[in-house]
């Protein structure tokens, strides 16, 4: 596996500039020749598929839900960063590059995260000049608060609704050119394979989700943008649909994926309920600008928090990491809130919870004011809980949240498949071994709207694409594999529901590979996640028909990617024999529960080269040293 | 701590676009307040598929957080059920007592062909988006975002318009199954700002008119969809409408 990461030479500041110079174009006149398929229809996917076809190509645009609208990108509340400096608090690009660096705990990519800052400032531009209705000041400009691992109030928000303001922009800007027939959209269309002719991408298999028809499309250039893996836990904050089955066809035909381990544990989530649950839901971590994080300091303490005095408090946040306080990033937040736990001082039904307390801030600002910055977030809560957050603390607790791996990419966003990109959160470039708040908006459309659209062309303009068609032996195969599975999953005719089966997955990686790893829980993982697919492959049972509209028959195949996945999740933790971000191994954490990077061994990207399945899942292990010539690796301190 | 009772439920159950549907009979035990409405459909789902007598209930979700505008149930006859300011996701089983009947239908509208049980086809919604939903800037093209200022008020109520999520219970819930609701929302979000303002006329003819070739019925302010709107947007988007329309359509200028 080439793991070449194409990263043009130069000082850090002038290296995207440098390569937008010396990537090759592809003439006005030759773009409407080039097909190009965007798989999903986030702000990764939405944004690269309006703007390659406003630059003139034919854009295939393909989503599993029943409108482009409705990406899980919709659901991300917080914000945006970026580096305007318009508070005048001192930020820079290098400020919100290095920010970014330190809370991915040193193991992303230089280049690629110093380009994200860069371009940060020209997303806000966009997506104002787009119509997004960001927060504003009274003298008409735009307003900024902070987020959850920086200094600075770098934060652009749309009250508690900006993934959803900023998706509607790409999504109304994608619509627009379906309008000019420049982009061909295909909803309720999930994608089941790639496909690789003369060792390049040139089209993928999908399956109708209405009719159940095996599709094949092609074109010059395939963008992934389908999004993370969170829901290999089951419960997650992730929509229910979303799913690793688009990256893990393409992992299976050759790309490589890299630090499969590195999923973020959200710290303000409602905690579990009950058994039923079908997902979880997250609070914005900008809730943490004003809530005070706290337990009562007796242990199995189940007074009314309102009963609860001033000293008999644990502030522990505060007190641990008095210059971030309320503010670490959210692995610091999500470990010290499991250890506040595992300590017994957890509340709520469970033990599981630690309270989110807006009694101060009601007190120095006003609940009128308290209203106007959170107020949909606190109906929200009242909603699910049945508690009102005005009158006691919320109850809180770490979540599945986001994931940093993804498949490998190079500084052009291309897998190790030539022809294939991959975007936003489906890739694993930018944020490291943990990602800061406000992050994950920036990062998808700094690749779809100003990144993609370059580097494919510079792809495009130099390939020979060659006389191929749908009727190749390649599209042959891949369409007859991706049918194979689905007889190979009514063929089994088991006992155990789909969602059985990805509820007992989800146990085993919350467990074992989430917010703290053992190497001796790590293989045990592995061994149950093996025994599991094996009784999946012999005793899941998929109802209805294939010909049909059938979401139990989507499940199977999304859960029978799960199976394997997991097991890789699991097999990279182990192999990580540090601690790194949201990636905590406990035999590496400092006495206060600290993650323990080890630099000297470990500072690579892990990139993962599958190579079939048989009992167990065989991956071949590469590396991509990750070099760090313009920052200074040091233990991350919040103190 | 959360109760455990039963409910009946009425399904509506249509095995496609073209076939007949009927309302079907199910009870489910178990149910605990904390649950969402949702939530207990996939209860039943289990019961269903672990009895393999029939298919189990196809329904519209996705991000159970009452924001993708994926979810759209008729229950007791009312889109997204009792609740004001409530999507079916975010509908908890808390507001039903034990052994309570509830009917289950899909949003109904001429414009929304049934695609099997509870799921209904909305793409003329992304249709009506198509024709005109939008500021028209190239990537790239943008002057600084602070070269634009916007009066904050002036913002916030774009913003509160600009929250429509798409669900259609707006149209499911009006007599006429009019999109008014929907169309308004877009245009008093877009047209009331600057970035929007050039396209102003053009935008919301071309946005009225493929409302009424999707089929949409037209407004008669009875208000349902006000009422029924899971983020609370005001029928005051309709009346900016047809001003806008009137005002377009009426100079007699190329739009």
């Amino acid at each position: 596996m080439n793991l070449d990461s194409k990263v043009p030479s130069g000082p850090l500041e002038d290296k995207w500039s440098k390569h937008l110079n010396d990537i090759q174009l592809v003439s006005p006149n030759n773009k409407r020749n080039h097909d190009i398929i965007v798989v999903g229809t986030g702000l990764a996917g939405g944004s690269a598929a309006a703007s390659l076809a406003e630059l003139g190509y034919n854009v295939k645009s393909f989503c599993i839900q029943d409108s482009a609208r409705r990406a899980h990108s919709i659901a991300a509340q917080g914000g945006i960063n970026a580096a305007k400096n318009y508070p005048n608090d001192g930020d820079t690009i290098w400020r919100l590059f290095y920010d970014t660096i330190k809370g991915g705990d040193y193991r992303s990519r230089e280049s690629n995260t110093y380009r994200l800052a860069q371009i940060s400032n020209e997303i806000i531009d966009q997506a104002v000049a787009q119509g997004v209705p960001f927060a504003r000041e009274y003298g008409g400009l735009l307003a900024n608060r902070s987020f959850g691992g920086a200094q600075v109030s770098r934060t652009f928000y749309a009250r508690g609704q900006t993934g959803q303001q900023l998706l509607l922009g790409a999504y109304q800007s994608m619509m627009r050119q379906v309008h000019k027939d420049k982009i061909e959209m295909h909803t309720r269309h999930e994608m089941l394979d790639l496909v690789v002719i003369d060792g390049k991408a040139r089209g993928i298999v999908t399956r109708d989700l209405v009719s159940g028809e095996i599709e094949r499309w092609m074109a010059d250039a395939v963008v992934l943008a389908s999004g993370g893996y969170g829901n290999a836990f089951y419960l997650s904050t992730n929509a229910k649909n979303s799913n690793v089955t688009a990256a893990w066809r393409c992992h299976k035909r050759g790309a490589g994926f890299a630090n499969p381990c590195y999923v973020q544990i959200h710290p303000t989530c409602i905690p579990v309920s009950g058994d039923y649950q079908s997902k979880l839901t997250l609070m914005s971590e900008s809730l943490r600008n004003d809530g005070r994080v706290w337990v009562p300091e007796e242990k199995d303490d189940d007074r009314h928090p309102n009963d609860i005095p001033e000293d008999e408090r644990y502030y522990y946040l505060e007190e641990k990491y008095p210059a971030f306080g309320n503010l670490v990033p959210r692995d610091v937040a999500s470990r010290n809130a499991k250890i506040v736990c595992d300590e017994g001082m957890g509340v709520g039904p469970t033990g599981r919870a630690v309270y989110l307390d807006f009694r101060d801030a009601i007190e120095r600002e006003g609940r009128q004011t308290i209203s106007e910055k959170y107020g949909n977030l606190f109906e929200m809560y009242e909603n699910i809980t049945g508690d009102n957050p005005y009158e006691e603390p919320m109850r809180i607790f770490p979540a599945v949240h986001y994931t940093m791996g993804g498949l490998w990419v190079d500084y052009n966003l291309q897998s190790n498949i030539p022809g294939l990109f991959v975007a936003g959160e489906a890739n694993f470039s930018d944020h490291g071994a943990n990602r800061l708040g406000a992050s994950a908006l920036m990062q998808g459309l700094s690749d779809g709207y100003f990144i993609i659209p370059y580097t494919v062309g510079n792809y495009i303009a130099q390939q020979d694409f060659g006389d191929v068609s749908k009727d190749h032996e390649a599209f042959d195969e891949a369409a007859a594999n991706a049918q194979g599975q689905i007889d190979k999953l009514f063929e089994v005719d088991g006992d155990r529901s789909v969602v059985d089966f990805h509820r007992e997955l989800g146990q085993i990686m919350w467990d074992k590979v989430g917010i703290s790893r053992s190497e001796e829980g790590l293989k045990e993982a592995i061994k149950q996640i093996q025994e599991l697919r094996e009784e999946f492959w012999n005793n899941v049972r998929v109802p209805g028909e294939q010909s049909n509209y059938n979401k139990y028959l989507e499940f199977a195949g999304r859960v029978a990617d799960f199976l394997e996945l997991g097991e890789l999740m699991a097999k990279d933790a182990l192999h990580r024999d540090e601690s790194a971000g949201c990636h905590l191994r406990e035999e590496h954490q400092s006495e206060e529960g600290e993650a323990l990077r080890n630099d000297e061994e470990y500072s690579y990207v892990a990139a993962w080269e599958f190579q079939g399945v048989n009992g167990e899942l065989n991956e071949e292990l590469h590396k991509e040293d990750l070099e760090f010539d313009f920052v200074e690796l040091k233990q991350r301190s919040y103190k | 701590m959360a109760d455990t009772f039963t409910i009946h439920l009425k399904v509506w159950r249509q095995a496609g676009p073209n076939k007949p549907g009927k309302l079907v009979d199910y009870t489910v035990d178990n149910v605990n307040s904390h649950m969402s409405f949702l939530e207990m459909l996939d209860v039943l789902n289990e019961q269903i598929i672990a009895k393999g007598e029939e298919e189990p209930i196809e329904f519209d979700y996705d991000c159970r957080e009452g924001i993708c505008g994926s979810c759209n149930l008729m229950i007791n006859g009312r889109a997204h059920g009792p609740k004001a300011m409530t999507c079916s996701c975010q509908l908890h089983m808390r507001n039903y007592s034990d052994g309570d009947t509830i009917t289950v239908e899909p949003f109904r509208a001429k414009a929304f062909p049934v695609i099997k049980d509870l799921v209904v086809d909305r793409s003329a919604f992304d249709r009506i988006i198509e024709s005109g939903g939008y500021v028209s800037v190239k990537t790239g093209s943008a002057p600084d975002a602070n070269s634009i200022p916007v009066d904050k008020s002036v913002a916030d109520t774009a913003f509160d318009y600009a929250t429509c999520i798409g669900c259609g219970a707006c149209v499911a819930a009006c007599p006429n199954s009019s999109a008014s609701l929907f169309t308004g929302a877009k245009l008093a979000h877009l047209n009331r700002l600057p970035q929007g303002e050039p396209e102003r006329k053009k935008r919301t003819v071309a946005m009225v008119e493929q409302m009424e070739e999707e089929g949409f019925g037209d407004c008669s302010n009875y208000a349902e969809c006000e009422a029924v709107c899971p983020k609370g947007i005001s029928i005051s988007a309709i009346a900016e409408m047809r001003r806008d329309y009137m005002k377009a359509t009426f100079a007699g200028e190329e739009v």
